[in-house]
C-alpha cells in the first residue's frame, strides 16, 4: 500500500480530493434537478473519504479508515431518508426542481 | 368558661351573618329577620352575663386566643379584653342592636333584599364587637375598618339610586383619610413601646419614665385623634354623615347614631392614660369638638329633611362628647355616649317610623298633624326631643349638664360655645317635632288617607328606648353617679375626684335648663304661633341660604380637593400614561420592524440558501488560513 502512495503521492490525492469537492459543490449550486443535487452531495462526501483513507494511509493509522466506514453506513442510511422524502415531493408538486420549494419563504 | 362564653358572643352575629348571606333568600323574609334579631340577642345575653360578672368582682377579663404577629421583641396576640368599659359599650351596641334588628324585621319588611340586609347588619355587629373587645390596637383595627365596610354597604344598599352610591363611598373614602390617621398614631405606638397591647401600655404609661418620647407620644395621640375625627364625624372630616342618611333608617339608628360615630370615643377613653400626659392635643380635641357641636347645630336649624337635621344633631352631640374628652373628662363623654345612643337611637327609629307612615316622605315641609294619627310615635319622639334638649329629669339634662359643667371649670368660652349648641339644639328639635306632629297636614290627600300608626314591631323598640331615654340619667346622678363608681379602674384619677355640687353648679344648671326653654319657646313662637312653614329652596335668602347649604362646605371641599385632584389625574391620564406607554410601545415596535425587514431574507430559494452556505464556508476558511 504505502508503495502505491509512495509511487502517487500525498499531494495528487489531495489535489483529485479537491477536485471531486468542488465539482460536487458546483453541481449544487448550478444544478436545479434534485436528484443530481444529490448525487452532488454525495460526490463532496466521497471527496472527504479518499482523503480520510489517504491520510490514514500516510500515517499508518488505521483510525481514519474506521472513520470511513461510519461516514459511508450513515451516507447509505442519509440517502435512504432523501430520496424517500424526494419520492413525497414528486408526489405532492409533480416536480422535482428545487427551484420550486419556496414554502419555506419568510 | 369564659373564652368560650367571649367567642360565643363575638361569632353568634357572625354565624347570622352567615346564615343569613348563603340560605337567607330561601328562608323568607321574616325568618331571616328573626335569625339576624336572635344572633344579636344571644350577644345581648352573653353580656348581661359578663356584666353582672364583672360588676361584682371589679376584675377585667382577659382572653388570649393565640399568638398573632412576632417579629423579634415585637408581639401582638389576637386577644380579648372584658373590662368595664367594653362591657358598657357592649351593653348598648347589642342591646340596642337587638331592638333595631326586631324594628327592621317590619321596617324592612317590603324589600326585596331583606336577607342581605340583615346580614349586612349582623356583620355590622360582629365587627363593633370586635372592635370593642379587642386586647390591643391592632385587634381593634380589624373592627374599626370592618364597620367601616358595613357602614359602606348599607349606606350603598338601595344602591339603584346612584347619589345613594356617591354618598356611600364618600362616607368610605373619609373613613380612609381617618383610618390613614389611626395607622399611623398605631405604628407610632408600636414603635415607641414595642407592644399594642391596652393593659401594658397602661402599665408603661403608670410606671412612668417616658417623659423624653413625650413629643412622639403627641404626634401618635394627634394621629389617633384624626382616626377619631373621621369615625366619629368631626370637622373637617364630617361631611359624610348626613350624607350617610342615604342608608335605610334603621342603618342611621344603629350605625351612624348610636354605635359605630362613637368608635372615636371609645378609642380616646381606651388610650385615655395617652391623651392624658399629652395637653397640647386634649386642647385640640376640646376646640375641635366645641367648634364642631356649634357648627353641626347651626346648620341643623335649617334643614328641611327630617333625617338631616338628626344627623347634624348627631354631629353636633358628638362634639359635645369630644369636648368632655377634650377636657379629661372621660366618664363624661361616655356617659353622654350612653344617654344619646338611647335618645338619638329612639329618635331615628321614630322618624323612620313617620317615614313608613308617609311612604317614604322625609320633606318634613310636607309633614306636620301626625299627633292624632301616630300617637305612640309622637309621645316616644318627644320623650327623646326632651331628653336631647336637656329639659331637667329627662336623661340628656344630666349627661349634658355634666359637659357644660366642666367645660365652665375648664375654659369660659369653650362653655359659652357648648351651651349656644346645647340651646340650638333645643330649638331644632323642636322645629322638628313642631313642623312634624302639629298643625294641619301639608302633604298629599293620597298620603293623608294611608296616614297609619306603625305596627307594634316598630313601636315595641321606640317605646323601650323612650323608656331609657328618660331614666337613662340615673346611672350618673351628680354626687352619687353609680357609672363613675364603675369606670374607676379604667379611670384611675376618678377615684380621688371630688363632685359635690355648689351654688355655681346650681346657678350653672339653671342657666342649662333655661336655655333649653329658651330654644323650645322660640320653635314654639316661630312654628305654632306664627304657623310659619320653612320656605321652598328658590325662596331661601340670606345668611339661612349658607346654613341651608350646610356653608357650602361640600362645595368648598370639591374644589380645593376633589377638583383638583381630577385634573392631576387628568395630566396623568393623558400626559405621562401616554408619553409613558408611546416609551413602551416604541420597543416593540421598533422589534418589529427590525424582524419585518429580516424576514425578507428568507425567500425559500434553496439555491439561494446553498449559495450563501457556500460563500460562508469559504469565508471562513479563508478566515482561518490567514489568521495563521
Amino acid at each position: 500500500m504505502n508503495n502505491i502512495l509512495n509511487q502517487i503521492g500525498i499531494e495528487n490525492y489531495i489535489f483529485l480530493s479537491v477536485i471531486l469537492f468542488s465539482i460536487g459543490v458546483f453541481g449544487v449550486l448550478y444544478r436545479r434537478n434534485a436528484i443530481i443535487v444529490f448525487m452532488s452531495i454525495e460526490i463532496m462526501l466521497n471527496a472527504v473519504n479518499l482523503l480520510f483513507v489517504a491520510f490514514s494511509t500516510y500515517h499508518q493509522d488505521a483510525e481514519g479508515q474506521v472513520f470511513v466506514f461510519f461516514s459511508m453506513a450513515v451516507a447509505a442510511a442519509e440517502v435512504a431518508v432523501g430520496l424517500a422524502i424526494l419520492v413525497s415531493i414528486f408526489r405532492n408538486l409533480g416536480s422535482i426542481t428545487i427551484d420550486n420549494l419556496k414554502n419555506l419563504k419568510g | 368558661m369564659n373564652t368560650n362564653l367571649a367567642l360565643l358572643l363575638l361569632l353568634a352575629p357572625f354565624l347570622g351573618f352567615l346564615i343569613n348571606v348563603f340560605f337567607g333568600k330561601s328562608l323568607g323574609k321574616t325568618v331571616s329577620g328573626i335569625i339576624g334579631t336572635l344572633a344579636v340577642s344571644v350577644s345581648f345575653a352573653v353580656t348581661l352575663y359578663f356584666f353582672s360578672q364583672i360588676s361584682a368582682s371589679k376584675q377585667a377579663i382577659q382572653i388570649q386566643l393565640f399568638d398573632w404577629i412576632q417579629i423579634s421583641n415585637f408581639k401582638v396576640d389576637f386577644g380579648f379584653l372584658l373590662d368595664q368599659l367594653s362591657v358598657l359599650w357592649l351593653l348598648f351596641v347589642t342591646g340596642i342592636g337587638s331592638l333595631i334588628h326586631l324594628y327592621s324585621i317590619r321596617y324592612m319588611h317590603d324589600d326585596e333584599k331583606v336577607h342581605s340586609f340583615f346580614a349586612y347588619l349582623n356583620l355590622f355587629v360582629f365587627f363593633m364587637i370586635t372592635l370593642v373587645i379587642g386586647s390591643n390596637l391592632l385587634v381593634m383595627f380589624i373592627g374599626w375598618e370592618g364597620v367601616g365596610l358595613c357602614s359602606y354597604l348599607l349606606i350603598g344598599f338601595w344602591y339603584k339610586n346612584q347619589d345613594f352610591n356617591d354618598a356611600a363611598k364618600k362616607a368610605f373614602i373619609m373613613n380612609r383619610i381617618g383610618d390613614l390617621g389611626l395607622l399611623v398614631g398605631i405604628f407610632i405606638v408600636g414603635m415607641l413601646f414595642n407592644t399594642l397591647d391596652f393593659t401594658a401600655l397602661k402599665t408603661i404609661f403608670l410606671t412612668g419614665g417616658i417623659e423624653d418620647k413625650v413629643t412622639m407620644i403627641s404626634v401618635a395621640a394627634f394621629a389617633l385623634f384624626i382616626g377619631a375625627c373621621g369615625k366619629s364625624a368631626q370637622i373637617p372630616l364630617y361631611t359624610w354623615l348626613p350624607d350617610a342618611m342615604a342608608g335605610p333608617t334603621p342603618v342611621s339608628a344603629l350605625i351612624h347614631a348610636a354605635t359605630m360615630v362613637t368608635a372615636g370615643i371609645f378609642m380616646i377613653t381606651r388610650m385615655n392614660f395617652l391623651f392624658d400626659i399629652t395637653p397640647d392635643v386634649q386642647a385640640i380635641i376640646a376646640v375641635v369638638g366645641a367648634v364642631t357641636a356649634l357648627f353641626a347645630a347651626t346648620i341643623g336649624l335649617v334643614q328641611n329633611d327630617i333625617k338631616k337635621v338628626l344627623a347634624y344633631s348627631t354631629v353636633s352631640q358628638l362634639g359635645l362628647m369630644f369636648l368632655a374628652l377634650g377636657l379629661g373628662a372621660y366618664e363624661v363623654a361616655v356617659f353622654h355616649v350612653i344617654t344619646h345612643a338611647f335618645f338619638k337611637a329612639c329618635l331615628f327609629l321614630g322618624s323612620g317610623s313617620v317615614i313608613h307612615a308617609l311612604g317614604g316622605e322625609q320633606d318634613m315641609r310636607n309633614m306636620g298633624g301626625l299627633k292624632k294619627a301616630m300617637p305612640i310615635t309622637f309621645v316616644t319622639m318627644l320623650i327623646a326631643s326632651l331628653a336631647i334638649s336637656g329639659v331637667p329629669l329627662f336623661s340628656g339634662f344630666f349627661s349634658k349638664d355634666e359637659i357644660l359643667l366642666v367645660a365652665f371649670h375648664h375654659n369660659i368660652p369653650l362653655w359659652v360655645i357648648g351651651s349656644v349648641a346645647s340651646i340650638m339644639t333645643a330649638f331644632y328639635m323642636f322645629r322638628l317635632m313642631f313642623l312634624t306632629f302639629f298643625k294641619e297636614f301639608r302633604g298629599t290627600v293620597e298620603q293623608k288617607h294611608h296616614l297609619h300608626e306603625s305596627p307594634s314591631l316598630i313601636t315595641i323598640p321606640l317605646i323601650v328606648l323612650a323608656i331609657f331615654a328618660t331614666v337613662g340619667g340615673l346611672i350618673s346622678l351628680p354626687g352619687n353617679s353609680w357609672l363613675n363608681e364603675y369606670l374607676t379602674p379604667i379611670l384611675p384619677k376618678l377615684a380621688n375626684a371630688e363632685h359635690h355640687l355648689g351654688n355655681t353648679e346650681y346657678m350653672l344648671m339653671a342657666i342649662a335648663v333655661i336655655g333649653g326653654i329658651v330654644g323650645i319657646g322660640l320653635a314654639y313662637a316661630k312654628y305654632i304661633k306664627q304657623n310659619s312653614v320653612p320656605s321652598t329652596d328658590a325662596a331661601i335668602t340670606g345668611f339661612s341660604k349658607v346654613l341651608y347649604n350646610k356653608y357650602y362646605i361640600d362645595e368648598i371641599y370639591d374644589a380645593i380637593i376633589v377638583k383638583p385632584i381630577n385634573v392631576l389625574s387628568v395630566f396623568f391620564r393623558d400626559k405621562v400614561e401616554t408619553s409613558l406607554s408611546a416609551l413602551v410601545f416604541g420597543f416593540g415596535k421598533v422589534t418589529n420592524e427590525i424582524s419585518y425587514q429580516g424576514k425578507k431574507l428568507q425567500t425559500g430559494s434553496i439555491g439561494l440558501y446553498l449559495f450563501a452556505f457556500v460563500i460562508g464556508l469559504c469565508a471562513i476558511v479563508s478566515y482561518l488560513f490567514l489568521a495563521q
